[in-house]
């Protein structure tokens, strides 16, 4: 079964469009400078119109998690991780963690974690996270 | 809100609880408010004021023969009846209308008559959560628990805790769909869902509904049922995301709605004889337990392990068993508010004695919204 992809917005094209070209790309206020996710046009810290798209790092780590033992069909047959991950540069965003056992010994809260792209579509790169390379 | 200005003079939840397959989702609305009309001794033109969710007040207020001057669609997740009463009091003691019928009803379980679930795939979870795979809210309202549990150094024992109590105030309740005591191995034991959650500490998918009528205090006293008065009020709203609540640890919607309803009431914690927080889940009665500040953070596992939230303790919580035993139909805030106002009046099943002052907390959606309404019996 195919997987649910995302249908994007043009306030959010420039994130689909970076993933698709492997960049995690967040917005910086011009104005306060704070990071934020998910995409707008604006800066919902002071609402300034005023904000830049810019690439991430693309590092952070393993903020919270569950392992969905009733995986949606899209999805395959086995157990597999829901996560939230704390980005180096301050936005939290869901995500899989992928390149590593489901299990609560091998998903550590707190690991350091790199994203990683897979393509589903011509317009759609899905972001996921694995456990960062020493 | 002016503390006792408005009272509840009506309350049922539907004839019927649990699987309900010949009645449709109108249907369920229907019953409930038909029943709370007969408990407050009105008829249809006696009401001038509607409002649910899940169904537009529209369809409440055609189908069950209501001319409104007052109608509110607020649709926020399980807490919106909290929200509606919140509204339905203002509306009064401003004079848009005399007589407010608040009504719930949903085929959780059967699914007669109901809506499909899932948003568009072009909004903001649709685009940044749902292709990550969660299926509903035991994959996501979940999410936010193992960085809490870490934080507050709770094990998954401490959830386990909240079913087996929870399920010791079912077995009072001849309407509780799950009466059996468990244990917690009980729990720990029942199938995995989404780690760490096992189908114990997830709440139950019924069919049912509630209803609820309002009016001012001074008209209260000519109807046949004693008066519950509401104390104080409270909402708020955070995000439509779970991934992007603002603190995994404490709900910014369930500290905001709490701090405004226990000022609106002029109470303290202290004051507080019965308490219902919605539990669609083993974690909620534990983050609104700290939320709501009767207990410090971290406390509240200890507070439960104690035994001070069952029966006999000294907050009794979730007395008609909550979502996890008593029933869900899907947006549970209205039976929190049902069980609070038979406390009230003194005619629970796990009735606490002597109980003057009771708060329903609700949630809506996944830490997306919340509600709280505080009861009490004294004029």
């Amino acid at each position: 079964m195919d997987r649910i992809l995302p249908q994007p917005t043009p306030e959010t094209r420039h994130f689909w469009e970076g993933c698709k070209v492997n960049e995690l790309r967040l917005q910086r206020c011009t104005d306060c400078q704070h990071s934020y996710f998910p995409p707008r046009p604006f800066c919902p810290k002071c609402g300034s119109r005023d904000v830049a798209v810019y690439t991430a790092s693309g590092k952070g780590f393993l903020y919270s998690y569950v392992i969905n033992y009733r995986p949606r069909p899209d999805l395959g047959k086995e157990p597999h991780s829901i996560a939230v991950v704390e980005l180096n540069e301050g936005p939290r965003m869901m995500t899989n963690i992928v390149g590593c056992p489901q299990t609560p010994e091998a998903l550590q809260l707190d690991m350091p974690v790199e994203v990683t792209f897979e393509s589903f579509s011509d317009e759609i790169s899905l972001p996921f996270f694995q456990p960062a390379k020493a | 809100m002016k503390p006792k200005s408005i009272a509840v003079v009506g309350a049922a939840e539907t004839t019927q609880m649990g699987k309900i397959p010949d009645v449709s989702v109108i249907g369920l609305h229907a019953d409930a408010a038909l029943n709370a009309m007969k408990d407050a001794g009105l008829k249809p033109s006696d009401i001038d004021g509607v409002a649910t969710a899940g169904i537009s007040p529209v369809e409440l207020a055609h189908y069950m023969g209501i001319t409104p001057t007052y109608a509110d669609g607020t649709g926020v997740g399980g807490c919106s009846f909290m929200l509606h009463v919140r509204h339905a009091a203002a509306a009064i003691n401003e004079g848009l209308c005399k007589t407010v019928l608040i009504t719930h009803g949903e085929s959780g379980k059967s699914r007669v008559g109901a809506g499909r679930f899932g948003g568009s795939p072009a909004s903001l979870s649709g685009q940044f959560e749902a292709p990550y795979g969660p299926v509903g809210p035991p994959s996501m309202f979940t999410v936010p628990v193992m960085r809490y549990l870490k934080a507050r150094n709770y094990t998954v024992e401490d959830l386990a805790t909240v079913s087996v109590i929870q399920r010791e105030w079912a077995a009072l309740n001849p309407r509780a769909s799950f009466k059996d005591p468990i244990s917690i191995d009980d729990v720990l034991n029942s199938p995995m869902i989404a780690w760490p959650f096992r189908m114990l500490m997830c709440c139950l998918v019924t069919d049912g509904g509630g209803a609820i009528i309002l009016t001012s205090a001074d008209r209260a006293k000519d109807f046949p049922q004693k008066p519950v008065y509401i104390l104080g009020t409270g909402e708020s709203v955070e995000t439509p995301m779970v991934s992007q609540m603002e603190d995994f640890t404490s709900s910014k919607a369930f500290r905001v709605s709490g701090k405004k309803a226990f000022d609106e009431a002029g109470i303290s914690h202290a004051d507080v004889d019965h308490l219902m927080i919605y539990d669609a889940f083993a974690h909620l009665p534990l983050y609104g337990l700290e939320d709501l500040g009767f207990c410090k953070p971290g406390e509240a596992a200890g507070f439960v392990r104690d035994r001070n939230t069952a029966i006999g303790g000294k907050l009794p919580v979730n007395t008609n068993g909550g979502g996890l035993s008593y029933m869900h139909s899907g947006m549970y805030g209205m039976y929190a508010m049902q069980e609070s106002i038979r406390q009230m009046r003194g005619v629970a099943p796990a009735q606490i004695k002597d109980a003057k002052i009771s708060v329903s907390h609700g949630v809506g959606g996944m830490f997306a919204a919340s509600g709280t309404i505080i009861f009490g019996n004294e004029a």
